[in-house]
């Protein structure tokens, strides 16, 4: 019976030409552009200089300025008010003002100040802008206790490898989330539910046959993914590719699971893909995708146990790029298996063969 | 004009019909003002620490303090040797290691090879290294009481423009109002004109006496109105619950988010003009369109740190020029000369939409 029933599904999927097509574009699009676009890395931010000193100490320091990848120097102007005219007109996001005599203050070994202002509508750009440009030109480098820095699992300091495994799980919550939300609501819509309905397929073999191929799908999608960061960027996982492909056989189930919910609960296709979307757009804001998750406050970090795409971008993460094993992500594997069991429990008993 | 007043009033009953998914459109708005303005930041906060420290002296017990006592890390634990840290890292339960040799503060002033090591989980660089100029600017300055050497320095002052309290919805507002009319004006639009066709009852209005183009624009007309009603929402969410000043003119800032309402609605229609199907329909507004708003335009990461073939690319999304110009005007409260480039770009736009989706338009259902 249900040997019939996956057929019937794959049949359906690969009936219109889209579909197929889709499945495999999308994730080759995503990955060749998303990581480029995906980039918060703080670099060539445009400096306006203010030089008011004109002296050799002056000059030197924004040498100094203009040799680190930081910055790139775009014009100089004469006065402040010019200056924050640039920045209005988003030709420069920082401005370095240098005061006249500076060099005899040093000199004198008085104080000498500089003003600098950062366009901070972007906080992180502003942040990070400030502190690159402060370390530079106080030269703090001179710290009294010698700090031996590491940065652990990502030595080139490279976003893009950092943004792949959550792009990754992004690209699987939106084809095994999606495409089953509309389902069974398009069945709905062109009636071959009630087909379904009066043959004697019981429920928790109609909801298996609609999981099934959304599990393949997931599969063939997840290695897409992988094929393409290694070709394009050679991104290849520190730890076992496995114990990625076990955390999302397990995601896809719990995803799929609730795009079958909503679908069993939606009277349209339109309701149906609102409501996903809904989800989804909450899902990926908590996710720590985009920002860190122990930044949020406690309330937030509360409610984001009940996040399944958190637990997957964790693992992505922690696997592809610290090399975890399964017992290190024991905690999410139960988490997001507690997920894929109550989602399709519910997917079953919300699923009504009559009215 | 009475038929077009009907006309309008018959997709306000279907718009209305659906509850659920009115409450989404309206809703999505407000949880995305909330999360973005209280769950999400994008700063650096508790950052989880391991603390390895076999000298246990003063100094080493002053600076751990201190990192404890800042708001951007938290001491979750203390361990002995460094597989531990190695261990912890794995496990996601830390994201710095702090790091001290034996007999620090004594070996200090003599020995200069002695350091301490800073371990930082590089997975994310920006934190890692927000991370490591938090904690390294925390380190020097517990050093502060020791007489310091008299070092030629420069003291840098520093003033932060528009954003001084560098609140992240400072910058997620004018997206997320980008976000929200893509989604509702090119989205809905193209769903509803295209579910007329699948059902059939497009036949039906298209014999009706009107012109078939004022049988699409009254199909947009709602969809205005909605959008302006989530602006509204939106920006009263940001003002009075978020504290996000609108610094520049009202009037340029609807007249900017007007033209864009009306960009993305033609866009709506000229996918609709394509698609033949609901899914299709969903699956062009929804993952080709809404995915490359979303991290394409500014939204979320900076299009200045993107390469230069993508920053083309983000040219031709109109989110970009709008939120651009949202943030011009909104945040940094300039005038109209500075978003005129904007401004063109959107009614340019405008005119290629409208040419393109009214010769595609078509009187008859093939």
């Amino acid at each position: 019976m249900i040997k019939y029933l996956i057929e019937k599904e794959f049949k359906q999927m690969f009936r219109s030409k889209f579909m197929p097509r889709m499945i495999v574009m999308y994730p080759i699009l995503i990955m060749i552009f998303m990581p480029f676009a995906a980039n918060s890395d703080i670099s060539n931010l445009n400096l306006c200089v203010i030089d008011n000193d004109h002296s050799v100490y002056s000059e030197r320091l924004v040498n100094r300025i203009e040799a680190s990848t930081y910055f790139k120097l775009t014009s100089t102007k004469g006065t402040y008010y010019e200056g924050l005219k640039e920045v209005e007109s988003d030709r420069a996001d920082i401005l370095l003002v240098i005061p006249p005599h500076l060099e005899r203050y040093l000199s004198l070994n008085e104080p000498a100040h500089v003003w600098i202002a950062a366009n901070s509508v972007n906080a992180v750009k502003g942040s990070l802008g400030i502190s690159y440009l402060s370390s530079i030109v106080s030269n703090q480098n001179k710290s009294s206790i010698p700090i031996d820095v590491t940065y652990l699992y990502n030595k080139h300091q490279d976003y893009k490898l950092f943004m792949v495994p959550g792009l990754v799980a992004m690209i699987l919550i939106a084809l095994c989330g999606f495409l089953p939300a509309l389902n069974i609501v398009k069945e709905k819509e062109v009636g071959t539910m009630d087909q379904i309905n009066v043959t004697p397929v019981n429920k928790f073999t109609f909801i298996i046959a609609k999981l099934i191929p959304y599990w393949v799908i997931g599969f063939v999608v997840l290695t897409i993914c992988f094929i393409m960061a290694w070709a394009i960027y050679g991104f290849v996982p520190v730890g076992n590719l496995g114990v990625i492909y076990l955390g999302a056989s397990i995601f896809v189930l719990a995803v799929s699971g609730l795009g079958l919910i909503i679908s069993n609960n939606s009277d349209n296709m339109q309701q149906a893909m609102f409501v996903m979307w809904f989800c989804m757009i909450v899902f990926m804001m908590m996710s720590g995708l985009l920002t860190p998750i122990q930044s949020m406050p406690q309330w937030a970090q509360d409610i984001n146990v009940l996040n399944p795409l958190k637990y997957f971008i964790q693992i992505a993460r922690m696997v592809f790029l610290r090399g975890s094993s399964v017992t290190d992500i024991a905690e999410q594997l139960i988490a997001l298996s507690i997920f894929a069991i109550g989602f399709n429990t519910w997917a079953v008993l919300s699923y009504r063969k009559s009215n | 004009m009475k038929q077009f007043r009907s006309f309008i009033r018959k997709e306000f009953r279907h718009i209305f019909r659906d509850r659920r998914t009115v409450l989404i459109l309206l809703g999505i708005p407000i949880i995305q003002i909330i999360l973005f303005g209280f769950a999400l930041s994008t700063d650096l906060n508790n950052d989880r620490v391991a603390v390895l420290d076999p000298s246990q002296d003063e100094l080493t017990h002053r600076i751990t303090n201190e990192i404890n006592s800042s708001q951007y890390f938290k001491v979750v634990r203390n361990i002995s040797n460094a597989d531990q840290a190695d261990a912890a890292f794995k496990k996601n339960e830390i994201d710095m290691a702090l790091i001290f040799p034996p007999r620090f503060a004594a070996k200090l002033p003599n020995d200069s090879s002695t350091h301490m090591q800073l371990l930082l989980d590089g997975s994310d660089p920006n934190m890692a290294r927000m991370g490591y100029n938090y904690a390294s600017s925390i380190i020097t300055s517990s050093q502060k009481q020791q007489p310091a050497k008299a070092v030629q320095s420069v003291i840098p002052n520093i003033q932060l423009l528009y954003n001084p309290q560098m609140k992240s919805s400072y910058n997620f507002v004018p997206g997320v109002m980008g976000m929200i009319l893509m989604l509702l004006c090119a989205m809905m639009t193209s769903i509803s004109i295209v579910r007329e066709k699948e059902n059939g009852t497009m036949e039906v209005l298209l014999v009706s006496p009107m012109r078939p183009i004022f049988i699409i624009l009254a199909k947009m007309v709602p969809y205005m109105v909605l959008s302006l009603a989530n602006l509204l929402t939106i920006l009263l969410l940001s003002v009075y619950l978020l504290h996000v000043p609108i610094a520049g003119n009202l009037g340029l800032l609807f007249g900017v988010s007007f033209l864009f309402i009306m960009v993305t609605l033609f866009i709506g229609l000229l996918i609709s003009n394509v698609a033949n199907t609901q899914v299709l329909a969903m699956m062009m507004s929804g993952l080709m369109l809404m995915m490359p708003t979303v991290f394409l335009s500014g939204m979320v990461f900076p299009v200045e740190s993107m390469p230069k073939v993508l920053q083309w690319l983000s040219c031709a999304m109109p989110a970009r020029w709008y939120i651009q110009a949202m943030r011009k005007v909104m945040i940094e409260g300039v005038g109209l000369q500075y978003v005129f480039k904007e401004i063109l770009v959107l009614t340019g736009m405008l005119a290629i939409l409208l040419t393109a989706s009214l010769k595609t338009f078509k009187n008859r259902l093939a």
